[in-house]
């Protein structure tokens, strides 16, 4: 890869510039390639399981005993069952999964965005509004049109970034961060105001009528009368894997964008709009975000909108989420389930042992760096040997 | 500020303290953004943009909380027995410089993309400092405390006059030296510069530990500063708003100390005005920096100014 001559205000820094050039284009379909992804996959685990081990050792914590509480709170045992405990994974993966996607768009097309966190925000606070000022609509078409404004005001909200991008020529890395925190405190200030509950005395906006709130899929009888949480947006959230997929991977459209992410001058050449499509991928890109929050204000017990810390930071651990999955939205499935999971499974070990449950950041964080690392390495590497 | 209280406080020395106070508030929440912004400066003049900046500061506010407090175990000497917050302040700065190292590693050596690992740096603190707080011993009530940097001049400790001195400072290497110019050839035009003898990588990397210097001490000023405690995820967006006001100073210090001035004056004004009871809109004050930032981008050419190979990573051919 060789330094491209034309300034910043031409070209954005290519995917390919992000990871090696062994990042796979399209999902491979050979038999060999199959095994070969499971067997780099198993080894990731398996380096991901050594790391964890370690960081326990260095806590003094018994790592078997760590990795054993880890294991129940994710998927659960013999004794509680394992619905509860793995339909709260999935509730967990959820809002991973959907803001992960949307950065697989955006970073595919070339546009570095950390908007998640925002557009997440905006998404959840258009539904929250819809809810307040539509009262009179009947429950399924206003549920059905929450979704709808959350996934535009987040499209909006990403496509404001790429506006800026295209026409003004701001580097979205700094806009998406800038419109994080103008959505964070938008979200307090009307929680706090127009949209408060009405005794103004908890910090969130109304609950919501259950009726307006996603159902609850598994009967009671499947896990000992308990009611499990897996709702009906998890399965929402789920189809977006495929269609996002086929989108990227299998149209004209998905075909410019990946174009546009490795190399805009060839997009520019082949009469591809490049300034629409990357306000499209942006908007595109926001709309995912923007419906991981709905889903998970309609997922939640009560739906209500708290005025701050509605989400624990998935729109910036999304990141490095899509990144492990290689981003492609299967890997991103994969990568989020791998999360969820470890995230469900650190909640249990921190109700045993002194373990704050940030210690998934650390670890992620290695793990991130471990692979990122690898594939600069290996890009390196065969740069070198090509020359 | 009025040196002593007057017998009779008198309308107008009410209104003198109100107002100093207004100003030492506000040079006091300016501090630390100038020490990140400067820093940030000098990364991104040398083509790098740091996202993990809000991470460095973190683990300088927790680097400085630790280094206080062991400090007291240090030989009588060189601290003098008791938690010495100036040895806090070295270990803020030394871990803000490792960990700009780890950054540079990648992000330089590796040619790894910036934001990623900036975002990953990000996660690492509040990992880091999350996991690492749960060993210190915890006094009773659970509430850390150290000792705090003394007022050396009013009511404000070293770090604000050193952030203010290093405005000029930063300004006249970056504009009147040649090492200055040589940096911001790598953030412009690195093949160019690589190939007038300059050691852009080599550049590149000094350029960022130094930005992870001053993010260290930067969150210094968050543990040992006003209040001396360290809590998780203290910096809760600093480091994004020195990013801000990076961006809306046009990359130049003095623009930062503007910036960094308005910004700290408004967040003076939110806390200001809370304690008073005055109903402000305080969600909209807070979001100032970014409104801000984005209007100054929407509006003016505000990009324009930007080193042209800002976040673009440069191998060596």
């Amino acid at each position: 890869m060789s330094e491209r001559p034309e300034p910043m205000s031409e070209t954005a820094p290519a995917p390919a510039d992000v990871d090696s050039p062994t990042l796979p284009t399209s999902p491979k379909r050979s038999f060999a390639g199959i095994v070969r992804g499971l067997l780099v996959a198993a080894a990731y685990l398996l380096g991901f399981v050594l790391l964890l081990m370690l960081t326990f050792v260095v806590l003094r914590i018994p790592p078997l005993v760590a990795l054993h509480s880890l294991w129940t709170g994710a998927f659960g045992d013999a004794r509680s069952g394992h619905l509860p405990a793995f339909s709260d994974t999935l509730i967990e993966t959820t809002p991973l999964l959907l803001t992960s996607l949307g950065v697989v768009v955006s970073w595919r097309a070339g546009l570095f965005s950390i908007g998640g966190e925002g557009q997440l925000l905006v998404g959840a606070l258009a539904a929250t509004a819809l809810a307040k000022y539509g009262t009179n609509l009947p429950a399924p078409l206003l549920t059905l049109l929450m979704i709808v404004s959350a996934g535009a005001a987040g499209g909006l909200w990403g496509a404001l970034a790429g506006w800026l991008r295209v026409r003004r020529n701001v580097q979205e890395v700094i806009s998406t961060i800038m419109l994080n925190y103008v959505a964070k405190f938008l979200v307090s200030w009307l929680v706090l105001g127009v949209l408060q509950e009405h005794t103004y005395h908890n910090p969130q906006s109304e609950s919501l009528p259950n009726a307006l709130l996603f159902t609850r899929l598994l009967p009671r009888q499947w896990s000992d009368n308990s009611q499990t949480s897996l709702h009906l947006g998890v399965p929402l959230a789920f189809v977006f894997v495929p269609v996002i997929a086929l989108l990227l991977f299998r149209t004209k459209f998905g075909f410019a964008l990946r174009v546009m992410g490795q190399n805009p001058d060839a997009a520019r050449t082949a009469k591809f709009p490049v300034d629409r499509m990357r306000v499209q991928a942006m908007a595109l890109s926001g709309a995912l975000c923007g419906l991981a929050g709905v889903i998970e204000l309609l997922g939640s017990a009560t739906g209500s909108l708290p005025a701050s810390a509605f989400s624990p930071g998935w729109g910036y651990t999304a990141v490095p989420v899509a990144l492990l999955g290689g981003l492609t939205p299967m890997g991103a499935l994969f990568s989020a389930l791998f999360f969820g999971a470890l995230t469900q499974g650190c909640r249990n070990l921190s109700q045993f042992q002194d373990v704050p449950t940030v210690l998934i950041y650390l670890v992620q964080a290695m793990a991130v760096l471990a692979v990122v690392g690898a594939r600069a390495w290996n890009a390196r590497r065969t740069g070198k040997e090509a020359e | 500020m009025p040196a002593e209280p007057e017998r009779k406080p008198s309308e107008k020395s009410r209104l003198m303290t109100l107002l100093g106070g207004a100003i030492l508030g506000t040079l006091s929440l300016a501090t630390p953004l100038v020490l990140a912004a400067l820093g940030e400066t000098v990364v991104q003049r040398a083509g790098v943009v740091n996202v993990g900046l809000e991470g460095m500061m973190l683990i300088g506010a927790f680097a400085a909380f630790v280094g206080t407090e062991m400090s007291a175990s240090l030989p009588g000497h060189i601290a003098g027995n008791s938690p010495n917050p100036y040895i806090g302040l070295i270990a803020a700065a030394l871990a803000g410089v490792c960990v700009a190292l780890l950054f540079a590693l990648f992000v330089v050596k590796l040619t790894a993309n910036q934001v990623v690992v900036g975002v990953v740096v990000n996660l690492m603190a509040l990992g880091l400092t999350g996991t690492l707080l749960r060993t210190l011993p915890r006094p009773e009530g659970g509430f850390l405390n150290t000792q705090a940097l003394p007022q050396i001049l009013f009511s404000l400790n070293l770090l604000t006059p050193i952030a203010f001195l290093a405005v000029p400072a930063v300004w006249w290497w970056l504009f009147r030296t040649r090492r200055g110019l040589e940096l911001r050839a790598c953030g412009e035009q690195p093949t160019a510069a690589e190939a007038s003898g300059i050691p852009v990588l080599r550049r590149r990397t000094a350029a960022i530990l130094f930005g992870g210097g001053m993010a260290g001490l930067a969150g210094a000023f968050l543990s040992v500063g006003d209040v001396p405690t360290f809590q998780e995820g203290m910096s809760a967006g600093r480091g994004f708003i020195a990013l801000a006001i990076v961006t809306s100073g046009r990359w130049n210090p003095w623009g930062c100390l503007a910036a960094a001035l308005v910004f700290g004056f408004m967040d003076r004004l939110q806390i200001q005005g809370q304690a008073m009871g005055l109903h402000l809109p305080h969600d909209l004050l807070l979001a100032a920096p970014y409104v801000a930032t984005l209007l100054i981008l929407t509006l003016g050419s505000g990009w324009s100014q930007s080193p042209a190979s800002l976040g673009r990573p440069y191998r060596r051919v």
